[in-house]
Parts: C-alpha cells; sequence; structure tokens
C-alpha cells in the first residue's frame, strides 16, 4: 500500500536514494526527449516544434490515470498524497513572471539542468539566473509576502471546483490533451523549420 | 554539409508520446514512494538557503522566507527529497546525452543572434523564473506538471500562466528562435 513514504514502509534515508534513483530517470527522459535544447523547447511557443507539450501534457495524463487506477486498486492512499495548495494570486502571478523567464531564457529549471549536463553553456548561464533569482525574492520577501499568502483556497482539486468526479474530469482532460496534439501535429506541418 | 546532416541524425530524440509516457511513470513512482511529485525549483531554493548561511550565519534569520524553510527541514535545507532527485536528473540526463552523442560545450542560439545575446538572455530569463518560481510555490515541474497530476487547481493555474505568459510574449522575442 502506497505511499511509501508517509506510510513509513520505507525509512527516510531508503526514500533519499530513491529519490537520486528517480531523479535519474527523470533527467534521463527529459534529456532523451530533447529538453536539453532551448531551441527544441522554445519551438511550441512558435509551431516549428511541439515536443514540450506533447511530452508534458502526456506526461501529465499518464501519471493522473496512473493514480486514479491506483486508488482504485486499494494500491495508493490518495489523502496521503500532496496536493499542491491554491494560493490564487501568486498561483497566477508566479506563472506569469516564470513565463517570461521562459521564453527569454528558453529553459525551466529542471530542463536547464539537463542542458547544462551535457555541456550547453546557455543553460549553465540560465542556472546561475535561477540562483540569483530565488535570492532576489528571498531579499526582497518582505515586499511580496502579503501577495505570496493572497486569495488561500485551500487545496482544492480542478474536479472539485468543477462538481464532478475525479474520473470524469480525467476523461475531458484526455480529450483536450487529444485535441491539442491534434493541433500540435498541424502546426509542426505549417511552420516547418530546418533540424537544427 | 553532408557532415552536417550526419550529425544532425546521430542526434535521434525520444518519440514525444512515448517520452511523455515515460516521464508520467516516473513521476507515478514519484508520488507512490515518497507521497510527493517531482520538483527542481525546490532544489535551488535549498542550494540558496545553505549558501546564505555558509556566508553569513546571521542573514538567515533576517531572511524568513529562507529561515522558515530552514526549520522545516530538520535544520539541514541539503537533506531534503528535491536535492537528491535533482543530483539524479544531472546523472541522467548526462548520461542520455552521453549514450546518444550529445555532450557538447557550446551556446546554442539562433544562426541570427550572437552567443553574447543569447547568454545575456538566458541570465535574464534564469532570474524571472528563479524569482517566479518561488512567489509560484513550484516551477513547471513541482507545480505544474506535479499539480496537474494530483489535479490541484493552483497546478493548473500556474500552468496556464507559464505557458500563456511565454505564447502571449513569443512574438516580441521571435528573433531568438526563429
Amino acid at each position: 500500500m502506497g505511499p511509501l513514504a508517509p506510510y513509513e514502509i520505507i525509512s527516510e534515508n531508503t526514500n533519499f536514494l530513491l529519490a537520486f534513483f528517480i531523479g535519474i530517470a527523470f533527467g534521463w527522459v527529459l534529456e532523451s526527449s530533447g529538453f536539453s535544447s532551448s531551441r527544441k523547447l522554445a519551438g511550441v511557443f512558435y509551431g516549428y516544434d511541439t515536443v514540450v507539450l506533447k511530452v508534458f501534457f502526456t506526461a501529465a495524463v499518464t501519471a493522473m490515470l496512473g493514480l486514479l487506477f491506483m486508488s482504485l486498486f486499494g494500491w495508493v492512499d490518495l489523502d496521503l498524497i500532496y496536493v499542491n495548495p491554491t494560493y490564487l494570486t501568486s498561483a497566477i502571478v508566479g506563472g506569469v513572471v516564470m513565463g517570461a523567464g521562459f521564453i527569454m531564457g528558453g529553459f525551466c529549471p529542471g530542463t536547464s539542468f539537463c542542458g547544462a549536463a551535457i555541456g550547453k553553456i546557455d543553460a549553465m548561464v540560465f542556472i546561475g539566473g535561477l540562483f540569483i533569482g530565488v535570492y532576489g525574492f528571498a531579499f526582497t520577501y518582505g515586499w511580496w509576502e502579503k501577495m505570496y499568502f493572497a486569495k488561500y483556497l485551500g487545496e482544492p482539486k480542478v474536479s472539485e471546483k468543477l462538481g464532478m468526479s475525479d474520473g470524469l474530469f480525467g476523461l475531458f482532460l484526455i480529450v483536450i490533451a487529444l485535441g491539442m496534439f491534434y493541433v500540435a501535429e498541424w502546426a509542426e506541418k505549417k511552420f516547418p523549420r530546418e533540424e537544427y | 554539409m553532408s557532415n552536417n546532416q550526419n550529425t544532425v541524425r546521430s542526434r535521434k530524440y525520444l518519440n514525444p508520446y512515448l517520452g511523455g509516457v515515460l516521464l508520467g511513470l516516473v513521476l507515478l513512482a514519484a508520488n507512490f514512494i515518497s507521497g510527493r511529485g517531482l520538483g527542481a525549483s525546490g532544489a535551488i531554493k535549498s542550494v540558496v538557503a545553505t549558501t546564505i548561511e555558509v556566508v553569513d550565519k546571521d542573514a538567515v534569520s533576517t531572511m524568513p522566507f529562507m529561515s522558515e524553510y530552514a526549520e522545516s527541514h530538520s535544520g539541514s535545507p541539503m537533506k531534503s527529497w528535491l536535492v537528491f532527485q535533482m543530483m539524479g536528473v544531472i546523472v541522467g540526463g548526462f548520461l542520455s546525452g552521453a549514450l546518444a552523442g550529445r555532450l557538447k560545450l557550446k551556446v546554442e542560439h539562433s544562426p541570427k543572434i550572437t552567443s553574447k545575446r543569447r547568454l545575456i538572455f538566458a541570465l535574464a530569463g534564469g532570474i524571472l523564473f528563479g524569482f517566479g518560481s518561488q512567489l509560484g510555490r513550484g516551477c513547471t515541474s513541482g507545480s505544474a506538471l506535479s499539480g496537474m497530476a494530483v489535479l490541484s487547481l493552483g497546478g493548473f493555474v500556474t500552468m496556464m500562466g507559464i505557458f500563456g505568459t511565454a505564447f502571449a510574449l513569443a512574438y516580441f522575442f521571435r528573433k531568438n528562435w526563429i
């Protein structure tokens, strides 16, 4: 019965060791999908390479379905799975700032480490920027503290907010993802780029 | 440029849908084992908190954002799940790149811009992403992807914020990419 660490089936140190192995798999999948290249990542915003959209939404749907089925079979207790809290204002403003950073820098934090791992100097500089940005936020925290905690909604699921079951919402998400994949395949044909 | 064509072929990537399923399984494994999803910016926060402490121990207490974080990690911010996971990401990324013949020290940029311009924008983008990840309580991995897998409203909102803004601003930065 999972999750293993919260149920104390595995020790804290085992959990840390497994974190390292999960990280290896995470980094391997990101890199071999092409996420170590900023030009491939940024491609989604111009339509010439939509690998980000395909990998990202396939992964979200796969993990979501996996959790729903594992819960159904009694393999995992969803009540012990961490659901990110929703502070509406900071979720929106933080997302907007990150989006600006994405289109300028061409990486997000996880992918920049993959890029740096294979020698991309632009990724290393991006990581330098990340440290400055995190320090900058901590240093000026007093200015943002009110916004950081504004509009706290608890830990709501989208399905709850829409008044539908997790499974039904999951089905909607799959249909939406398939629709986006269709548009993505179309866009790659419409805005072809030479290999880079 | 026949040589160039060969390099392109040797740099073949995984099918994106297969990559997505594999990434989803990794995320599922993280949830099953630790009860939480994946992340990246949390590990950077740990390193920043530790660095501040090493450089100037008193400085941490003057930064409530960092001191609260240090307290919640049993005294040592480096002893965190995400720090171990991110060490793995570097190893995994390196192994994948090495096996596919993609290890190369270089600045990747569009032929229309200089390396210097690429690096300036990479730094600026990194600063914004680092800042935003703290305000938004997680980045693309921890907030958007992991949040969506557990159907968190905040995760969906952050995901739309990140991708929506990048799309909206894409026109102004097109020279950097296309």
